[in-house]
């Protein structure tokens, strides 16, 4: 029987080992062709003969009731398994995966996500490096190409690397494996047993070619042990449903540690020897000398020979027969890139790794994620189009809803169709976004990455929103999931992310946090409004959130530094902005009568940085809290001679900046301002001019002329073109103000 | 290794120095040679970064460094190419090209040191006037420059400091480094180099932009940048087997266990140079010098001279502390504010550090 068998032991994505492998299939003709992979792929398998399938591309197996336990086994078009599929595809012959199947492999997995089987020790992982290095090579490929390929003159290199293996196996610390290596060779034996019967049933008298990792060749190759002690092994092992599909891959993610072990670190220069094995290095160097060129670095054809000489005599100096990767960039680096090390980061991003991006056929089964996303945008009237465009929404319309909520669950997953015009989202018009949509062929795998979150998009959305507020840092972080929460009509996810948040903000003692945190959830609230939410939930984390602040404030005002300070007092406006749209109804003015309380009490401290004290005393008068004479007279006395210049300075700071608008249109606090200075004696005057020019230097200078003005109309001097008193018909401004109180919610 | 007159030499040259290893090497050696090369190209890879012969002959190592550099280097030297070695200031750059050309033609002294004032006749020829005016022109009245007897011999030349040469001078170079040949029109002739020959020129990285290479000359030269040394034990280990050469070479007495001072130097150095303390947790200012080993060695050589002579024969912290201070300070108010921050904030809270501080306290003031 064992002549029938023919084990081919190949080094995971070795393009020598899969030119090799392609060689002795052509030589063997087998009638069937066994290969490392799970078992249970057989349904996709025959999606391997349709030409839409593009490698790099990987196997995804997943549990379909929990989606985040998964596995891949990635292929490149260099991947010995990969050639072995094609092959058996374009010759007619059958092909099975021979490994444990993904539903034993799932099963075992604890939910974590995790990549698919490495095997524990270096030597198991990669046995093929393991051989090349004990020989001095440092790419295992070129050692393939040395010692196999051009040494053995047509002859099958297989015969001789499984006993090569069979000493390493028998030299390694564990003979016998570990227990999960014991059951994948059984279960590889178990298949290959089966294949032995079938293909003698069928009466082919051709061998079955076994395409496995060189370090399971041993196992497999010889005569069979007796299938019982295989059947014992495997008996009673643990089983979960598992669905597979193909997903697009690239060459950076094979780059990143993969499927078999240890990722491969240069599979552009992989792909590269695959599908050049004539002037390799020529062609290579070559292709080196355009990408520099691309990066407008002068690099002649003299460069390029005297780099490929250098390599050459690089190889020959440490005695290889062939120049390999390391020498062809020692080269690159020497006589191209005059040893600049950006020079040569250029060639390992654009060709040693050179990235390049599998493709799927509609045809094959999708990932669930994938599937949904597709359908989702279909009923939307999205097209998933490569050309950027424009896209305005409008909220109040059912089907202008339904997109934002897709765009915004996407937003969440990562996948970054469609980008948010910012500052229209935050403004306060918020019936209205805009998005530019353009899909990139790249998002694919952005879906396969989301993909472990869930099977539809809501789904997968609602609970990475969960994750992402329970893994945040501060509270700020989880107010704004919450926006995104309602932003993309995820209901689910309301009451754990604001479970996140309470939690967060009981613990956060930085009050200045919690209070960034609030102007994002009061706009929630607002886009709930809009959007027919309920938010009720909300407004009480809003009450909740400004109790803790108010209890918190007073002791976080007390002996700051002047940027903090600064920082604190953006916080201030924030809150005072956020509150005061809230106070719409009842609970709400609730809330900010509670802050204003607090205010009331900061203004009135001494030991306050001015900053604050003043822009607590604006924001008072500003709130009807504090009467006119009131401020004046707290104006004045900060600004009086018995306060340090710096405190004055920073108190007319805080009680005016950013309000150079504010002044030319609110006669009161002008002429709170106007009746102080006016007030002030010669010596007075002289000491504040310099606080004063300071604030007012930071209006811009409309502003400043503005205010002039509107300072002259104050003093009873020329009207300017904005008096109150005149020009103003009533009966044609009718119109118009009906108009303005309909879009202001027509109350007033 | 005497000069002409009987007195010991000061410096020898390297293949004065090993010149039991060089022929040991040489005899040992059974790979192919390329034409005039004293041995294999590999042999001179060993003998750079030391190595074992079969007959048991140990080779010392005389560069640290990562090999594959010294094996571009080298294989640079085989294709016939012109090999230039950029680094910053102590980076053994001139020790590289030394080493190199006194392992493959047997001699170093083919040698042009580079200036603001080189002139041509340093790469080309010059004349002996007296034989001129005398006999008229002849290839006997014609003095040939160290690169153009390399030439005529087939061997290795040095250009130190490529980039301090003018430029119209550099670009002398390029007829002799692409045609192998220099014209000498007055006689009508031409040198043309014998197989075997090359040049090695070294540069300095922070001469960049001083005299930049034309891009004719700069595609000539195949470029290897050196280093610093990668970890706090590489530049121990240099700097103590320089330090050890040294001391025989100039005959200071024996100093017993020196390694604990000189970790210590190499640290100071270190810590410096990359403006962050071993643990990371410190940023530090660097100074406006140069920190690189050679500096660290002259420092450390200094100490043993002055603990040899003056001190009681051991390596103390206040022996090194003066050399330390001396490197660090060469900008008297920039420099002198970075290290005393330095002392400050670091050597003073370092325990076993605590003579070294007070030491280093007593120099600076």
């Amino acid at each position: 029987v064992t002549d029938r068998v023919a084990v081919l032991g190949i080094r995971h994505h070795g393009p020598g080992s899969a030119r090799s492998v392609l060689a002795e299939l052509d030589r063997l003709q087998p009638a069937m062709v066994l290969i490392e992979g799970p078992a249970d792929a057989a349904p996709v398998l025959p999606v391997a003969a349709d030409p839409g399938l593009v490698p790099p591309v990987a196997l995804l197996a997943y549990a379909p009731d929990a989606p985040r336990v998964s596995a891949f086994w990635p292929y490149a078009v260099f991947s010995p398994e990969w050639q072995a599929l094609q092959w058996a595809a374009g010759h007619q012959v059958s092909a099975r995966f021979c490994d444990l199947p993904a539903s034993v492999l799932l099963a075992s997995r604890g939910g974590e996500v995790d990549e698919a089987a490495g095997e524990e020790d270096e030597a198991a992982r990669d046995p093929v490096a393991a051989l090349a290095a004990a020989a001095g090579y440092d790419d295992p490929e070129r050692w393939w190409d040395d010692l196999i390929e051009s040494r053995l003159d047509g002859q099958s290199p297989f015969a001789a690397l499984t006993e090569a293996m069979a000493q390493v196996r028998a030299a390694a610390a564990r003979p016998g494996g570990q227990p999960h290596e014991q059951r994948r060779e059984a279960y590889m034996r178990q298949v290959l047993r089966a294949a032995l019967r079938d293909t003698a049933r069928a009466g082919q008298g051709g061998p079955v070619a076994v395409v496995c990792g060189a370090w399971h060749a041993p196992a497999l190759a010889g005569k069979l042990p007796p299938a019982t002690a295989d059947a014992a092994v495997l008996r009673g092992l643990p089983k979960r449903k598992a669905a597979l599909a193909w997903v697009p891959w690239t060459h950076s993610r094979l780059a990143a540690a993969s499927g078999y072990g240890a990722g491969i670190t240069s599979p552009g220069w992989y792909q590269h020897l695959f599908t050049t094995p004539e002037h390799t290095v020529i062609r290579w160097l070559t292709r080196v000398a355009a990408v520099l060129r691309a990066h407008d670095l002068p690099v002649s054809s003299a460069h390029i020979i005297e780099a490929v000489r250098l390599a050459e005599a690089l190889a020959t100096l440490r005695g290889r027969p062939l120049a390999g990767l390391a020498e062809v960039s020692e080269a690159t680096e020497a006589v191209l890139c005059d040893g600049d090390e950006h020079a040569t980061g250029f060639v390992t991003r654009d060709l040693v790794v050179g990235e390049i991006l599998g493709a799927v056929p509609d045809t094959a089964p999708a990932v669930p994620l994938d599937a949904d996303l597709r359908a989702q945008a279909r009923a939307a009237k999205l097209k998933l189009d490569p050309l950027e465009q424009a896209l305005t929404l409008d909220l109040r319309t059912p089907g202008g809803r339904a997109r934002s909520v897709l765009l915004h669950r996407l937003a969440v997953l990562g996948i970054g169709w469609g980008t948010a015009a910012e500052d229209q989202v935050r403004a306060t018009g918020t019936f209205r976004e805009t998005w530019a949509l353009r899909w990139r062929p790249e998002l694919v795998v952005a879906v396969i990455d989301a993909a472990p979150w869930g099977t539809t998009v809501a789904a997968a959305a609602t609970a990475k929103i969960i994750d992402a507020a329970q893994a945040a840092g501060d509270v700020a972080g989880v107010s704004a999931a919450v926006e995104s929460v309602l932003l993309a009509d995820l209901p689910d996810a309301l009451a754990p992310v604001l479970r996140a948040l309470d939690a967060k903000a009981a613990r956060d003692a930085d009050v200045a946090r919690l209070m960034t945190a609030v102007p994002a959830l009061v706009r929630a609230i607002r886009y709930g409004d809009v959007r027919g939410t309920d938010t009720t939930a909300l407004a009480a984390v809003v009450a909740a959130l400004t109790a803790r602040v108010c209890a918190g404030l007073p002791a976080a005002v007390s002996g700051l530094a002047d940027d903090a300070a600064a920082g604190l007092r953006g916080a201030l406006d924030g809150m005072q902005a956020a509150l005061s749209l809230l106070a719409q109804d009842e609970r709400g003015r609730d809330t900010r009568d509670r802050w204003l309380g607090s205010l009331g009490v900061l203004a009135g401290r001494p030991d306050v940085h001015g900053l604050l004290a003043g822009r607590a005393v604006r924001l008072l008068t500003e709130a009807g809290v504090l009467p006119r004479a009131e401020s004046a007279r707290r104006f004045a006395a900060h600004l009086s001679i018995g306060v340090p210049a710096a405190s004055k300075a920073a108190w007319a700071d805080g009680f005016l900046s950013g309000s150079g608008l504010l002044l030319v249109h609110d006669r009161d606090l002008l002429s709170i301002l106007d009746d102080w200075l006016a007030s002030l004696g010669d010596q007075d005057f002289t000491g504040v001019l310099p606080l004063l020019r300071r604030t007012f230097g930071g209006f811009a200078a409309a502003e400043r002329a503005n205010i002039g003005q509107a300072v002259r109309q104050l003093a009873g001097g020329a009207p300017g073109w904005d008096s109150p008193a005149e020009l103003v018909d009533e009966g044609r401004a009718a119109g118009a103000l009906r108009t303005v109180a309909a879009i202001l919610g027509g109350a007033r | 290794l005497t000069t002409t007159t009987g007195k010991p030499l000061l410096r020898p040259h390297a293949e004065q120095v090993y010149a039991g290893e060089l022929a040991a090497l040489s005899a040992a050696d059974d790979r192919t040679r390329p034409p005039s090369w004293r041995m294999s190209p590999q042999a001179v890879v060993t003998y750079l970064l030391g190595g074992t012969l079969p007959d048991g002959t140990g080779i010392t190592p005389k560069y640290i460094g990562p090999r594959r550099l010294i094996e571009v280097a080298v294989a640079t030297l085989a294709t016939d190419r012109a090999l230039l070695l950029l680094g910053l200031p102590g980076t053994a750059k001139t020790w590289v090209s030394e080493h190199l050309a006194a392992a493959i033609s047997g001699d170093s002294g083919l040698l042009v040191q580079g200036t603001s004032g080189t002139a041509e006749e340093a790469i080309r020829y010059g004349w002996n006037y007296a034989r001129l005016l005398a006999e008229g022109p002849s290839q006997a009245a014609m003095v040939p420059s160290p690169v153009l007897t390399a030439m005529a011999e087939g061997r290795i030349a040095r250009v130190e400091e490529l980039t301090r040469i003018p430029s119209d001078v550099q670009d002398a170079l390029i007829t002799v480094l692409s045609e192998k040949t220099l014209p000498v029109p007055e006689l009508g002739i031409e040198v043309q180099a014998a197989k075997g020959f090359s040049v090695i020129a070294t540069a300095n990285d922070r001469d960049r932009g001083v005299n930049e290479l034309s891009s004719a000359l700069r595609r000539r030269f195949n470029t290897v940048v050196l280093p610093l040394p990668a970890s706090e034990d590489e530049e121990v280990d240099i700097v103590a087997r320089r330090v050890a050469e040294l001391g025989q070479a100039l005959e200071l007495p024996e100093v017993p266990s020196a390694v604990e001072e000189i970790r210590r130097v190499v640290t100071v150095f270190r810590e410096l140079r990359s403006g962050m303390t071993a643990d990371r947790r410190t940023m530090l200012k660097s100074p406006t010098g140069t920190m690189s080993p050679a500096e660290a060695i002259s420092v450390v050589t200094n100490g043993i001279a002055l603990a040899a002579h003056f001190g009681d024969g051991v390596l103390r912290p206040a022996d090194v502390a003066a050399g330390i201070a001396g490197t660090v300070i060469k900008d008297p108010v920039t420099d002198r504010g970075v290290w005393g921050e330095y002392l400050e904030a670091v050597v003073r809270e370092r325990p076993g550090w605590a003579d070294f501080y007070r030491a280093c306290r007593e120099v600076s003031g």
